[in-house]
């Protein structure tokens, strides 16, 4: 049975326009989420991401931002083309999002329950006092030792792990049907990231939330996401099951990707490899592929025309030449159920 | 908390004691001594001197002073016969007190809004036309703008009346006068405040909730970018209560400021003294009032905690 999809972006272009010139952060990003669904949007900084994830909230700042063309389909309905009060409708209460620095996104001059309370007297109209008596069970439900007491603290008196447990608190406050995570964990020491996965986890099945999780760091997303979106300057270059992406990734980025993050399986304690050179520039995206200039296997083709998306399976698709029926057969890298 | 308050309290005490002795001493350094201007013989300046204790070698004079400060005692003005220097401020204080309290209450509200609204037009028309206002207020002197405003409003146009201290209607030239100027730079900083922390990724918490862009910026924006002008505050207060010498000049206002100016110009080392101290604690303690309401703001440096 098809599942229900609570997210659809379709061929999204966003563009900054500095006073250098237009940068082209999107550049024609598709992918979907189902409903209860976990994916993850992985790539290296700079590639676009959460201007992704802020084009779908419309958090971008406009200007100089702009989403030039494109579709974002939120629960049946396109919210491209949305007013701001309409917008603020949806905000937090439809969808939430947690942002990477705990440190800095939260209030400091505001008490912790209070910041909870605002979405819930803004979207269900709750009194002052019912909304903090939420606000506690919020902190409790995120796992705050001491809520009661925690609610009438200031940011500065959590530690980094409880704070970012309290901007969950605040994100799922209104119970939205959307969570975008973006690099959730990337700011804290790893004993706590993994503390924080897990709570996301075990809310998701608690409350059926979908979830994009942003990182760049494929290592967290293994047990977390169902699929994969890869994402260089400003495109999706592979997207696919955790599974394709870990044991059968066709694109040599993806690849690279894999090299450079240490992976959990026994067997392949080969060495990490970082991926060599830079982005391309998004004020001049090159014509051909954008990874070309960093690519190994780069061939003619690859510098004069965009590769366009090669199916793998129904979910697994790359933006490749080397998927090419004529393109020659490379020895891969990376260890995979292809090749042995 | 008393712990801090007590601190905060010798500090001070130490502070205002190197304070007084460096005037003590430099202000003798000055040539002349408080009775050249006056005609009288060598021999009635010689008994005035030795009438003061101006006779006696410094140390002892210092030792002196020092005694009676303790008191609460800053003896006589050398000039204005007969009278105390306790007395002569506890007489010009009010008015600059008054008048510095108009100025404070007029610059801060007007200039936390025009900065307000200039950041919130961030580059757009209001912005210029706040930061042109702004940056005439920093740059064009209180004795431009007094002078200025006087002879138009007051003598040219007649509206209000051209000086003195009496009723509503006299404080406004020199309400505005001196405020300007701090207007302005209260009006830049807020401007600044703003602008920075609107970037902050905690206003972009607020709007992912849903807060209305009205809510996000009086919750979120005003309450945190107006830390940095309440730590200029301390300062400010100091300078606008205890009189200025031009404003009070133009606009023949009883004030402490002119004796500022006269004190020195005579030498009247006990008044220069009694207002270095007095400036110099009442300086301290609006700071420290200042470091308390700061706190009252911004929960993470709370005193006491
Ligand atoms: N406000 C902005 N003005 C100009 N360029 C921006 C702005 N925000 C993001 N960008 C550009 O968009 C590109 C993608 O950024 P981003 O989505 O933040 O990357 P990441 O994948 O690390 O989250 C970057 O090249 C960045 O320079
Ligand atoms: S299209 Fe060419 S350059 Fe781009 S990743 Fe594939 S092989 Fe490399
Ligand atoms: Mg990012």
């Amino acid at each position: 049975m098809e599942r229900e999809k609570i997210l659809e972006v379709k061929d999204l272009h966003v563009s900054f326009d500095t006073y250098a010139g237009e940068v082209k952060a999107v550049r024609g990003v598709s992918f979907y989420l189902n409903k209860a669904e976990a994916i993850a949007i992985v790539g290296e900084s700079g590639c676009g991401k959460s201007v992704t994830a802020q084009s779908i909230m419309k958090l971008i700042p406009m200007p100089p931002g702009r989403i030039k063309s494109g579709n974002i389909i939120f629960n049946g309905v396109d919210i491209t083309k949305f007013s701001d009060k309409k917008m603020e409708a949806i905000r937090g209460s439809e969808m939430g999002m947690i942002f990477q620095d705990p440190m800095t996104s939260l209030n400091p001059t505001m008490v912790v329950g209070k910041q909870i309370a605002e979405g819930l007297i803004k979207h269900q109209h709750l009194s002052k006092k019912e909304a903090m008596t939420r606000a506690v069970e919020m902190l409790k439900l995120v796992g705050i030792p001491n809520p009661d007491k925690r609610a009438g603290q200031y940011p500065h008196e959590f530690s980094g792990g409880m704070r970012q447990r309290a901007m969950i608190a605040i994100a799922l406050a209104c119970n939205p049907k959307l969570l975008i995570a973006d690099e959730p964990t990337t700011a804290l020491d790893v004993t706590i990231q993994a503390q924080i996965l897990d709570l996301m986890k075990e809310l998701k099945s608690k409350l059926d939330t979908s979830i994009i999780l942003i990182t760049h760091d494929l290592g967290v997303v293994a047990d977390m996401a169902e699929r994969i979106i890869v994402m260089y300057a400003g495109k999706v270059v592979e997207s696919g099951s955790v599974e394709d992406i870990f044991y059968d990734p066709q694109h040599p980025y993806t690849w690279g990707l894999l090299k450079s993050v240490p992976r959990l399986d026994a067997e392949n304690k080969e060495q990490l490899v970082p991926i060599t050179g830079t982005p391309p520039d998004l004020f001049a995206p090159p014509k051909g592929c954008a990874f070309a200039a960093r690519c190994k296997y780069s061939m003619e083709i690859c510098y004069e025309e965009q590769p366009c998306d090669m199916e793998y399976n129904k979910d697994h698709f790359a933006a490749c030449w080397l998927g090419h029926p004529d393109a020659p057969k490379v020895e891969r890298p990376i260890k995979g159920r292809g090749v042995k | 908390m008393v712990r801090y308050i007590g601190k905060r309290f010798v500090i001070s005490l130490i502070t205002i004691w190197i304070l007084a002795t460096l005037t003590f001493f430099l202000i003798r350094l000055l040539p002349g001594d408080p009775f050249t201007s006056e005609k009288i013989t060598p021999e009635i300046k010689a008994n005035m001197m030795k009438y003061y204790g101006l006779d006696k070698p410094l140390p002892v004079q210092y030792a002196t002073y020092m005694g009676n400060l303790l008191k609460g005692d800053m003896g006589y003005s050398l000039r204005y016969k007969n009278r105390e220097v306790n007395n002569i401020i506890a007489d010009a204080f009010p008015a600059s007190a008054d008048l510095g309290l108009r100025s404070l209450v007029f610059s801060v509200i007007l200039g936390l809004i025009l900065g307000i609204v200039a950041a919130l037009n961030h580059n757009k028309f209001w912005d210029y036309a706040c930061m042109v206002i702004a940056v005439i207020g920093v740059s064009v002197p209180s004795f431009v703008v007094g002078s200025l405003i006087q002879y138009l409003f007051g003598i040219k146009w007649k509206l209000l009346p051209v000086a003195q201290w009496k009723s509503f209607a006299h404080t406004i030239m020199p309400t505005f006068a001196l405020g300007l100027g701090t207007l302005a730079l209260i009006a830049r900083l807020m401007r600044t405040s703003m602008l920075e922390v609107v970037g902050q990724d905690y206003i972009k918490t607020a709007k992912a909730k849903g807060l209305s862009p009205a809510q996000v910026t009086i919750k979120h924006q005003i309450r945190n970018a107006i830390l940095p002008v309440v730590t200029v505050l301390g300062p400010l207060v100091a300078s606008l209560l205890t009189g200025t010498f031009v404003i009070e000049q133009i606009f023949a206002i009883p004030g402490l400021g002119r004796h500022y100016v006269v004190s020195i110009q005579n030498l009247d080392y006990t008044m220069v003294m009694g207002l270095t101290i007095f400036f110099g604690a009442f300086l301290v303690l609006m700071n420290f009032l200042v470091d308390i309401a700061y706190g009252l703001v911004d929960p993470r440096i709370r005193v006491g905690k």
